[in-house]
């Protein structure tokens, strides 16, 4: 075991700090805040740190009060993992940090019980990345999905119905889950991952490890909200506050994504997943109709934040493509797409927050002159659009060339074209926002004025702890696209199974 | 062949991105300053481009890599005498027209100008970053960059029209945009590199059918760019855009660089050998000849003077893509001529109707009448770029046009000697009434008596940009060795003397 204590720190930190902000809370509410930015600076630092050893030392591997797997709990982290954990407790950090006037002014009685849902959120979302033993990942999906009901329902009117019904299917995905890791323990004795990994393969054609793998998928992927399991998602993530959305939204079906990876490729092993059982194809082929079907309901949505919740769906079933694919390239496009979904949902949603922060609607015909007031916002409201839309130097592109590339190296024509028409889709839904936005009608009957006397940019921005993440976001879409090879040959490319 | 590394061609390109910045940060209220970066940036960039002549003619390559992306590509600009000649002559352009956009801009005082610029300026940096594109995913993502920026200019005017404009060439160009995404897969998946290299790289992989596939996939996708018919159908929509747009974007960078592309796709990536024994030089020399004898006729219908020119332009550009086609050495000598003689007689043309918009108010040929005596430098300059087009010697078109005639009787192609000669008749039908009517018709109505010309920062780049044309058909390697650099490419291409 190393000696390495940022496995569990990157844990402990914001867990205990989220009961802590509670008494804080009593002494001083001015505290809470940065108490708890403090805390997750601390998680994101370690997980940076984390990704720095891992890459240099191999593998780290952190056992619980010093009991030695597969009796006690292990953390393990190699560069899959370290690669989540740095987006999930980046981006986290962000949106903490532009989530203080949203709350301050959406609900500003319930701030420090905020503060410490949101910690424990993240807690859950980082704890499922750490872990290496599938029970104690189910404890913090739990951890997670509870934290996210709760912040869920504090939204606007509608998020409490919202969040039960989320709760229903959240439940029963976890449910599913927990009876698969379940019926994984009758046969083989074991919760550790790698232990798993190592005894499985000779109980492969077993039908209760058959049953566990079903469950298991169709327990990650109502949480990954992936089609048609998505239905709780839409109503979940339009209601909720703005900042619970940023928050959730880019994360947590990432989390999800992340643990479909694992146990398809690392519990069990690629070839189990991809020829003793067709469970690759189908996901691909669900997938398939997930991207089609969150593009096409997207074109109908007429409130912004609904319609990326359904740009959302459709990112998830990129993703899931491909992990379906199952082949070098469709993997690492779709690691790579859990980092830049997560930049361009992240930044997608702290716009709507920032906008309606500023009092306008969320529906889009009511967008007419907003980028007049918020020239900065809808800049980086442009370079994320871009990037979903998949038009380079923005990320989104580099994970849709790869994803292309796997399909192409599978020979799945129908999934080139599903990829390229999604592009489409996605550029009607964002340029109508961006027309929108940008041009006015009868603009051009004011030619006959002198330019002079126009007050062009009237600024009214978003407070600058949101303008700041925003600004950082859309900043980090543009680069790591064109980082993305030293991403994939430093990270990613270890992170692959090795049969790849 | 010598290769030279510098940081010049990305120089050259943030120049434009550095100024491009700076215009948006000076905004309206300092218009002065910002249309300063604006010539700033154009003066510089074009003396960056420049500098860069002699060692290119020399038969150095310059090279600058910044970025590995993936195994065997990265973000890598290479310089060679194609790429530097589209580069110089969009360069070149610029400044001329970045003096005209100030006039024309200021004549109408249109809105929005810092963006108006700021687009434009990232335009052009798309433009330089195709033409020094040292690969096809680099090319890609700067024929995006190009696509985007060059949106809300076409919709500049924010009308309903201008708008359903915009629309449209985003459709037809995202659409032609996944097409490429599609076969730069496809290529990449087959060859592992994506690399340009004179004569094509693709010989030897796959089978012929999907080789076949590719190709038009490709030619669809940046045809769309290029403008061939039938899926041209948005540069005429665009003419609503402002003129100066029209006259850089539609008639040099943005066309211009489809059809770069499809040029660097013939020449570079399939090569003249595969062409031939996939019988794919044909195809596409029958699909560029269908696109020009079309284009002519429907210009004659058009009686909005810019969507003339449109059809103009998309006649042209199919005229360069068939000199490609040909592959023989005049073909792809005159072809690739064509791209700067065209640029230069076109932008003429374009700043004419804008001249005559911002003054007269006058948009359809047939209000054209008697307006030549009106504004005789500006009238004068059409004549001269119109001659230019339809191949009158001295002037620079002739020699474009004489090189593509020498060259399709090279490839022992009858047909395509007569599809040229059919197009320049074409041309003068188009083009003589407009000067005609314009100086010897009277007019309608009543016009104020004496000259009335635009302002100067109108009518001298089009005086110039006239004079450029003879200059250029006197001595095609003035200035900036436009005629070398073209035959120096051709030469590389088919593997003779380079």
């Amino acid at each position: 075991m190393t000696a390495s204590p940022f496995p569990i720190l990157i844990i402990v930190v914001p867990l205990i700090s989220a009961f802590l902000i509670i008494l804080l809370g009593w002494l001083k509410k001015n505290l809470c805040y940065p108490f708890m930015v403090a805390a997750l600076a601390v998680s994101a630092l370690s997980s940076l740190a984390i990704l720095q050893e891992v890459i240099h030392h191999g593998i780290l591997h952190y056992h619980l009060g010093n009991w030695d797997p597969p009796w006690g709990i292990e953390y393990v982290i190699d560069p899959l993992n370290a690669f989540v954990l740095v987006i999930v407790s980046v981006i986290s950090l962000l949106i903490a940090i532009a989530s203080k006037k949203m709350v301050e002014r959406e609900f500003p009685h319930k701030v420090v019980f905020f503060y410490c849902l949101f910690l424990l959120q993240v807690t859950g979302l980082l704890g499922i990345v750490v872990t290496g033993d599938v029970f104690n990942l189910y404890v913090f999906l739990e951890i997670a999905s509870l934290a996210g009901y709760a912040l869920i329902a504090i939204g606007e009117d509608g998020a409490p119905f919202a969040s039960f019904n989320y709760m229903i299917y959240g439940t029963i995905g976890a449910c599913f889950y927990l009876l698969s890791v379940g019926y994984l323990y009758i046969v083989t004795g074991s919760l550790n991952m790698a232990d798993l990994s190592r005894l499985l393969p000779d109980l492969y054609s077993s039908k209760v490890v058959l049953m566990a793998f079903a469950f298991f998928v169709v327990g990650v992927a109502i949480k990954m909200a992936l089609f048609p399991l998505h239905v709780w998602l839409p109503d979940a993530y339009t209601y909720a506050p703005s900042s619970v959305t940023s928050l959730v939204a880019p994360l947590t079906t990432k989390v999800g994504a992340y643990v479909l990876i694992r146990i398809m490729y690392t519990v069990f092993e690629p070839n189990f997943s991809k020829v003793a059982i067709p469970a690759a194809t189908i996901l691909s082929w669900v997938a398939f109709f997930a991207i089609l079907f969150g593009c096409i309901l997207a074109l109908g949505q007429k409130d912004l934040k609904r319609m990326l919740v359904y740009v959302l769906i459709a990112e998830v079933g990129y993703i899931a493509l491909g992990v379906g694919l199952g082949n070098r390239n469709g993997l690492t496009g779709a690691i790579l797409h859990i980092m830049n979904d997560a930049l361009m949902m992240a930044c997608l949603f702290l716009i709507v927050g920032a906008i309606t922060y500023k009092g306008w609607p969320r529906q889009i015909d009511r967008f007419i002159g907003l980028h007049k007031k918020m020239p900065v916002t809808m800049a980086a409201f442009v370079i994320s659009a871009l990037s979903v839309i998949g038009i380079p130097p923005a990320c989104g592109f580099f994970s849709k060339w790869y994803l292309v590339l796997g399909a192409i190296d599978a020979k799945q024509w129908l999934f080139v074209a599903v990829l390229l028409v999604s592009s489409l889709l996605n550029a009607i839904l964002f340029f109508r926002v961006i027309e929108r936005a940008y041009f006015e009608p009868g603009a051009n009957e004011r030619n006959v004025q002198p330019v002079k006397n126009k007050a062009k940019f009237i600024w009214d921005e978003a407070p600058l702890s949101m303008l700041i993440p925003t600004v950082l976001l859309a900043a980090g879409i543009l680069s790591v696209g064109l980082l993305s090879g030293t991403i994939i040959s430093e990270v990613i490319q270890f992170a692959l199974p090795a049969s790849f | 062949m010598e290769t030279i590394y510098s940081v010049k061609p990305i120089l050259a390109l943030l120049v434009s991105a550095v100024g491009a910045m700076l215009i948006l940060f000076t905004g309206e209220r300092r218009r002065n300053l910002r249309e300063f970066w604006t010539l700033l940036a154009a003066a510089l960039k074009f003396s960056i481009v420049a500098s860069m002549i002699p060692s290119v003619i020399k038969g150095k390559t310059i090279e600058c890599t910044l970025l590995h992306l993936f195994p065997g590509v990265a973000l890598q600009f290479r310089v060679d005498a194609f790429g530097l000649f589209f580069a110089t002559l969009a360069s070149a352009l610029w400044i001329a027209t970045a003096v005209y956009s100030i006039g024309y801009m200021r004549g109408l005082q249109a809105h929005s100008q810092t963006r108006f610029f700021f687009c434009f300026a990232f335009a052009l940096h798309g433009a330089l970053g195709i033409a020094f594109a040292g690969n096809l995913f680099t090319l890609f993502i700067f024929y995006e960059i190009l696509t985007i920026s060059t949106f809300p200019l076409v919709a500049h005017k924010e009308t309903p029209e201008a708008v359903r404009g915009g629309r449209k060439y985003l459709a037809y160009l995202l659409t032609g945009a996944v097409l490429i995404f599609f076969s730069m897969g496809v290529t990449y998946g087959l060859t592992g590199k994506l690399d340009f290299v004179a004569g094509g790289f693709l010989q030897g992989h796959g089978s012929d059918n999907l080789l076949r596939f590719l190709f038009a996939t490709f030619i669809l996708g940046f045809g769309t760019k290029a403008a061939l018919m039938p899926i041209h159908e948005w540069l005429p929509t665009a003419m609503v855009a402002p003129t100066p747009v029209s006259a850089l974007l539609h008639a040099v960078a943005v066309v211009k660089a489809g059809v770069f592309c499809v040029l660097r796709v013939v020449l570079y990536v399939f090569g003249p050998k595969l062409l031939y024994d996939l019988d794919l030089w044909l195809a596409l020399a029958y699909f560029a000849s269908f696109t020009i004898i079309l284009s002519g006729m429907l210009a004659l219908a058009q009686d909005n003077l810019k969507r003339r020119l449109a059809f103009s332009t998309i006649n042209n550009l199919a005229i360069i893509i068939l000199g490609a086609a040909l592959l023989s050495p005049s073909a792809i000598t005159g072809g690739i001529f064509h791209i700067a003689a065209h640029g230069f007689m076109k932008i003429t043309l374009f700043f004419v109707a804008g001249a005559i918009y911002v003054k007269m108010h006058k948009e359809s040929i047939s209000e054209l009448d008697g307006i030549g005596r009106k504004m005789p430098i500006t009238l004068g300059s059409f004549a001269i770029g119109a001659m230019g087009i339809a191949g009158t010697p001295p002037l620079v078109g002739f020699i474009s046009k004489w090189y593509l005639c020498l060259g399709s009787l090279e490839a022992k192609e009858m047909v395509f000697l007569f599809v040229l000669l059919i197009s320049v008749l074409l041309d003068i039908a188009y083009f003589f009434p407009i000067i005609y009517n314009s100086f010897f018709k009277k007019s309608k109505d009543e016009l104020k008596p004496g000259i009335q010309e635009a302002s100067m920062f109108m009518v001298a780049p089009i005086a110039i940009c006239a004079i450029l044309s003879i200059v250029l058909g006197v001595s095609p390697n003035a200035f900036v060795h436009f005629f070398e650099m073209a035959s120096f490419a051709m030469k590389s291409i088919l593997g003779v003397g380079g």
